[in-house]
């Protein structure tokens, strides 16, 4: 629309000015914080110490993250709960996602849907903290257990891998809910219909018919899911703790507790890789772009 | 399935059973939280011993409530300037690259706009560690080279600010620009046929057009500021925002004055969500 005559007034010498006016924030942020930060730390995980303060090229970094079993089980183990979690979120939010945009209708449809959204207004400590009192030992949910008799003595809920898995999933519905009911709701009942009439079981339908049409949604949700959740710091630390064993915490100890930045960097760049390995390939195998799936949530 | 096709009550049974259970998954911590808030001991745990307000007033004794918390309320305020600076600056850029996305055509537009996303991709610890060494790269080169002590480059304030703009900007730019793309170009033309001045056009037509998206971008940038945890933590140096505070006390062990100020948050974010639905909507 507009950039048919958008060329003409930023060709002329005050259009030139304009444009690199417009240009100088855009280049400040993503040369001056992406991407030299990021050139700085590939060039500090390559490196290291021979004598105080003298460096020297090598990949020790990521060979001690091979040969150092903790590193690297915590890394693949990092990655499953990942995945398992955001299998999890999907198989939890989509029924809710289908009920939102093709069950409920009018005013309900808008209330479910905005409370959907409110427990993500205040932040994942709050969240957290919730769950806390829930969980532990002294907690509510334990205390019930035991008052009505399922457990003798309230047990701790708290630092299993289970309670990893139910934080991250809570904390990840939201990015999952939404994707998946905007892709439901551009299903045409009809469809659904036509299919019913013609003698499809809902095994079938949901086959045929909805998953293929839901799966942009299906993607983009799990995409993001997953990206947050490898990423996640304070609910694999607050609810799993000691035992959490999760990969941004070898990060956070290589470059604050040890100050053994080298090292830490390394382990970002295999975090930053991971990521965007399977972003990568989320994006390939379904065919989509990334401006679409961010500009979805 | 859907509600014109036939459904045994039996279906129509368990589907509002499991719609009534996610949302109780949903809201019972939230609920807990708010509740241990007043609950009349040392501890945020069952039994409930009675209601009281001293995890917010109280001061003095044994108990210091939220409003007598000077650490808690200082790194409360720090949040909020951060938050503040955040928005400001992710706004502004926000709204600078809106223009440069929509409107201008240059060579590697398409590589600049992919990359405006990238931030949207890396771990927020990521973002944390590369920005930390960069800086304290910079700031040793300035120690060494010009002998020039630059603190700001140390972890702190500024640093936490740099780091969550780094991507929150990312954010804006998408909710700023979404809104550009679909401005009527003949608004403006017929404002300069008018005989308007390309600045009286900019603010009397284009940016007030524009007003929801940039209070809408103003909303998320401050809130996801607020919120940011993995970054900051990266970041953070002797006065720590509000999240970090929070954190390090959770660690610790429990107090309701944790509950406390998790309630004050809440109230406070659903004050704002209400005066964002409220307001009303600019035509068109």
């Amino acid at each position: 629309m507009m950039t048919a005559d958008a060329p003409a007034v930023l060709a002329a010498p005050r259009g030139r000015l304009a444009l690199w006016l417009l240009l100088a924030p855009a280049l400040t942020w993503l040369v001056g914080l992406i991407v030299l930060p990021h050139v700085d730390l590939a060039l500090l995980s390559l490196r290291a110490r021979v004598a105080p303060r003298v460096y020297e090229w090598s990949f020790q970094q990521y060979r001690t993250f091979l040969e150092e079993p903790l590193y690297w089980r915590t890394f693949v183990r990092t990655a499953t709960m990942a995945i398992l979690a955001t299998a999890c979120t999907l198989a939890i939010a989509f029924p809710v996602a289908w009920h939102i945009a093709k069950v409920a209708r009018g005013r309900s449809k808008s209330v479910l849907f905005i409370l959907c959204l409110v427990p993500f207004w205040v932040s994942e400590t709050v969240r957290t903290l919730g769950w806390m009192i829930l969980l532990r030992e002294s907690g509510v949910l334990p205390r019930l257990l035991a008052d009505l008799g399922f457990t003798a003595a309230p047990v701790e809920l708290l630092y299993h891998d289970a309670t990893i898995l139910v934080g991250l999933v809570y904390t990840s519905l939201l990015f999952m809910v939404v994707p998946l009911v905007n892709a439901l709701e551009s299903l045409d009942d009809a469809l659904i219909e036509a299919a019913y009439n013609l003698g499809g079981g809902t095994v079938s339908i949901l086959r045929d018919i909805v998953l293929p049409h839901a799966a942009p949604g299906i993607a983009a949700g799990s995409i993001v899911v997953f990206m947050l959740t490898l990423g996640n710091y304070l609910t694999p630390t607050l609810l799993g703790g000691k035992n959490s064993l999760w990969f941004t915490e070898q990060i956070y100890a290589q470059f604050i507790t040890r100050f053994n930045w080298e090292q830490g960097a390394a382990f970002g760049f295999l975090l930053l890789a991971l990521s965007t390995a399977i972003v990568w390939a989320g994006l390939r195998l379904t065919g989509q772009r990334l401006g679409d799936v961010m500009r979805r949530p | 399935m859907i509600p014109s096709l036939p459904r045994s009550s039996l279906a129509r049974l368990a589907t509002a059973g499991y719609v009534a259970a996610f949302f109780a998954f949903l809201f019972v911590p939230l609920a807990v939280v708010a509740l241990f808030a007043f609950n009349d001991a040392n501890y945020p745990a069952p039994p409930w011993r009675g209601f009281t307000l001293d995890w917010f007033l109280a001061s003095g004794g044994t108990r210091t409530g939220l409003f007598a918390d000077a650490p808690l309320l200082k790194s409360l305020g720090t949040s909020v300037v951060v938050a503040g600076w955040v928005t400001l600056l992710a706004v502004l850029a926000g709204t600078a690259n809106a223009f440069l996305l929509e409107r201008a055509r240059f060579p590697g537009k398409q590589a600049l706009s992919l990359l405006m996303l990238a931030p949207l991709v890396i771990p927020g610890v990521i973002l944390g560690i590369s920005i930390l060494a960069f800086a304290s790269r910079l700031a040793q080169f300035a120690d060494d080279a010009l002998g020039l002590e630059l603190d700001f480059l140390r972890p702190g304030l500024p640093l936490v600010v740099a780091g969550q703009f780094s991507y929150i900007v990312s954010i804006a730019t998408l909710t700023i620009a979404a809104r550009l793309k679909r401005f009527d170009a003949t608004l403006e033309e017929a404002a300069y046929n008018l005989g308007a001045s390309r600045a009286a056009v900019l603010f009397t037509v284009t940016l007030p057009w524009l007003r929801p998206a940039l209070v809408g971008a103003a909303a998320i940038s401050f809130l996801m500021s607020f919120e940011n945890f993995n970054t900051t933590l990266m970041l953070t140096g002797s006065d720590p925002p509000l999240t970090i505070m929070m954190y390090g006390r959770m660690r610790e062990g429990a107090s309701p004055v944790l509950n406390a100020v998790s309630l004050f948050l809440m109230v406070a974010s659903a004050l704002l969500a209400l005066l964002l639905i409220r307001r009303p909507r600019s035509p068109g």
